[in-house]
């Protein structure tokens, strides 16, 4: 009985952790900045190669993990200041561009570092409930998830970059005659995104087959938990993955991994028809 | 003088092998007048997108048999010309491809598709027109169609070889995993079909949509299951996580599967012991160790040294056109029509690096010499079993009979033809 429901919390957790970690980068650039980013998965793949060949090097995991979050949010901040810093006020321009460097990697990638790489294999063994075994690894990516809640909300609440942010990210104009360098904020923002993008694949690197098409596969989650969430990171994302995940364990559970995928997509329709801000549009509101 | 400078450049570049098509190579050059219209290869085949790691070797399958045919003299003295599209997995440029080729570059055979899916959706294009289209891939089986040449290997040499020794050594009660679409439906059929004469049972089936990399609640339905061993059939890059986070979570399963090892080397992908106890049926695979493959994988080597692995689908790709090749220079002609009458005298054989293969008239498949292969803990592969030559029966037994009439319809094996 217990073995059962530590069953059901473990997934419920794993898949959690799984829209979190896909959503929080892009939960800020697209969340909060509006930046309709089609390259989020490639921040994604950079993280997730980067890690890998700092491991191949021999570069211990959780080291590798970090340089590997900080090679996204290098390339991040770089791509902000030569390309997507033109397109904030033309929102289909930026489509345009993040896609198109998005198939540029990926077919680049291809190019050069081939269609396959051998994995790194999971760190961190297993353990026994009951009749089942799990991954231990994938407690550690669910406390991950909630790590990165946390430093959200400590980053965006409790420093004054995080006000300057919210304050450029709402009024730029007034920010900018308060004295907030909007630029730099923006540059940073955009920097943390890709940062906690190549976070997500760092920490999903070892668990996964390493194509360089992989970031793809973090696509769906990540815009579906950013939608349902709202532009607020900090009281959409999380509720979001909360909803979301009860919804695709249970249909997982009962009906398989195809129920699981259209009954994350029929959320979103029905969130969207009546939450058109999100569940932190709803929430906000609630509150004033 | 340059001519013999010529024969030794060439014989250098290719190896010991192919010192005699350097020679026919330059009679050709020499007799066969080079002004012939070369014979176009249309070539639709993967190199990126999801399953580009597998159609990559495919490609370069087609490309060394295209360079040692033409090196020795082309096919009744004329070149070939291949012509290659990359459809990304997607079967809707499959459709504009197929047409394109067929009908702009108006190429004389049509070959390539990797997915099932992609199979069906150009056979029709293909059946409106009078090309023959090659399929070099092994699948689910069951097309009866007179335009489709199938080389792979099909269930009756697949499962019907691995599904009783799995039941005999390893239990009675299996689990599938299948990629959803009609490869992993109809693979997953044939399972249902053959547990059932073996007296066992499929407790547990599980369909995951292409693109699925996350597996948590899959591993977790097999361990409350418990299976006696499980049927691998999931397809593609993502659904090929689930090894490692299987592998992660404890897992230790007996598997057995039609496309793992010798199609996407997963062995090589995956860090051991992910895929030990992998056991899997195969006509081509690397460790292959015969003086014919061994020959085979030299040249392969000396023309893509940097080959992750000489795959299933490569080695399918690479017989395809020794085989195409062979019934144009019986035939005399490169005619659909023309070509299936060589097929009908149940004469159209070469000699492959696995062995004398056939195509079997009835059913236009492929005869293949088929082996049990199993997965060590260290991931080498070692032979367990070995079945020799098994032709493509089922088709014939079920009333397939292409030298008669064309249904064009892929039967399984609850669809079977109406008597």
């Amino acid at each position: 009985m217990f073995a059962e429901a530590f069953s059901i919390a473990f997934q419920f957790a794993d898949v959690f952790a799984f829209l979190i970690l896909a959503a929080a980068g892009l939960a800020i650039i697209f969340g909060m900045m509006g930046i309709i980013n089609m390259a989020h998965g490639e921040f994604i793949t950079c993280g997730i190669y980067v890690t890998v060949i700092c491991v191949q090097h021999g570069v211990p995991l959780p080291l590798a993990q970090a340089i590997g979050a900080l090679a996204a949010g290098l390339v991040g901040i770089l791509l902000e200041r030569t390309i997507i810093r033109h397109l904030y006020h033309r929102p289909l321009d930026s489509i345009l561009a993040t896609w198109g460097i998005s198939l540029m990697v990926t077919q680049g990638m291809l190019l050069v570092l081939g269609s396959s790489w051998q994995g790194i294999g999971t760190p961190l063994g297993s353990f026994k409930v009951g009749d089942y075994t799990f991954s231990t690894y994938r407690l550690a990516l669910f406390g991950a998830a909630i790590g990165v809640l946390l430093a959200l909300y400590l980053i965006f609440m409790r420093t004054g970059y995080g006000v300057m942010a919210r304050a450029t990210m709402q009024n730029a104009d007034m920010a900018r005659a308060l004295g907030v360098r909007t630029q730099r904020m923006y540059a940073i923002s955009f920097g943390m995104g890709a940062a906690l993008a190549g976070l997500c694949g760092a920490l999903y690197a070892p668990t996964m087959t390493l194509i360089p098409t992989m970031g793809i596969t973090f696509i769906i989650e990540s815009f579906v938990t950013v939608v349902v969430g709202g532009a607020n990171v900090l009281l959409g994302t999380a509720p979001a993955g909360v909803l979301l995940a009860v919804v695709r364990t249970a249909l997982n559970a009962w009906y398989g991994q195809i129920a699981g995928q259209i009954g994350l997509l029929i959320t979103v329709i029905i969130v969207i028809r009546l939450l058109p801000e999100g569940v932190s549009g709803w929430l906000s509101r609630r509150e004033r | 003088m340059t001519k013999s400078g010529r024969r030794t450049g060439l014989g250098a570049r290719l190896g010991g092998a192919a010192a005699a098509a350097s020679l026919a190579f330059a009679l050709a050059t020499t007799t066969a007048s080079a002004q012939q219209p070369p014979i176009k290869i249309g070539l639709l085949e993967d190199v990126s997108g999801d399953i580009a790691l597998m159609g990559k070797p495919k490609l370069n399958g087609s490309l060394l048999a295209a360079e040692e045919i033409n090196n020795a003299g082309g096919i009744m003295g004329r070149k070939i010309e291949l012509i290659h599209l990359d459809p990304q997995m997607d079967n809707a440029r499959y459709q504009e491809f197929a047409r394109r080729l067929l009908q702009r570059d108006k190429v004389d055979v049509l070959i390539g598709g990797i997915t099932s899916a992609s199979r069906e959706a150009i056979r029709p294009i293909v059946n409106r027109t009078d090309v023959p289209y090659f399929y070099t891939n092994q699948y689910e089986g069951g097309v009866c169609d007179a335009s489709t040449i199938s080389i792979g290997a099909v269930p009756e040499q697949q499962f019907s070889t691995l599904i009783p020794w799995m039941t005999e050594t390893f239990g009675k009660r299996v689990y599938t995993i299948a990629a959803d679409y009609n490869f992993g439906q109809l693979s997953a059929e044939w399972t249902r079909d053959l547990m059932k004469k073996q007296g066992g049972q499929v407790i547990g089936e599980e369909f995951i949509p292409l693109g699925v990399s996350q597996f948590g609640q899959t591993i977790q339905n097999i361990q409350k299951a418990n299976p006696d061993w499980i049927m691998a059939l999931n397809v593609g890059a993502s659904q090929d996580s689930f090894f490692e986070q299987a592998a992660a979570a404890k897992l230790a399963y007996p598997m057995g599967s039609s496309i793992k090892i010798m199609l996407g080397f997963e062995h090589k992908r995956f860090p051991p012991p992910a895929l030990a106890k992998m056991h899997a049926t195969a006509n081509w695979f690397e460790e292959i160790d015969t003086p014919a493959a061994n020959d085979f994988k030299k040249r392969w080597r000396a023309k893509f040294p940097n080959e992750a692995y000489i795959n299933d689908m490569g080695y399918n790709a690479y017989t395809a056109l020794y085989m195409y090749k062979m019934l144009v220079e019986k035939a005399k002609s490169t005619k659909k029509a023309d070509l299936r009458k060589v097929i009908a005298t149940g004469e159209a054989c070469i000699e492959a690096p696995e062995g004398r293969i056939c195509i079997d008239p009835k059913s236009q498949h492929t005869s293949h010499h088929m082996r049990l292969i199993g997965v060590n803990p260290d991931h080498s592969v070692r032979v367990i079993k070995d079945f020799g030559l098994i032709k493509p029966y089922w088709l014939g037994e079920i009333g397939c009979d292409l030298t008669k009439s064309d249904p064009k319809t892929q039967y399984t094996p609850t669809n079977l033809p109406k008597k």
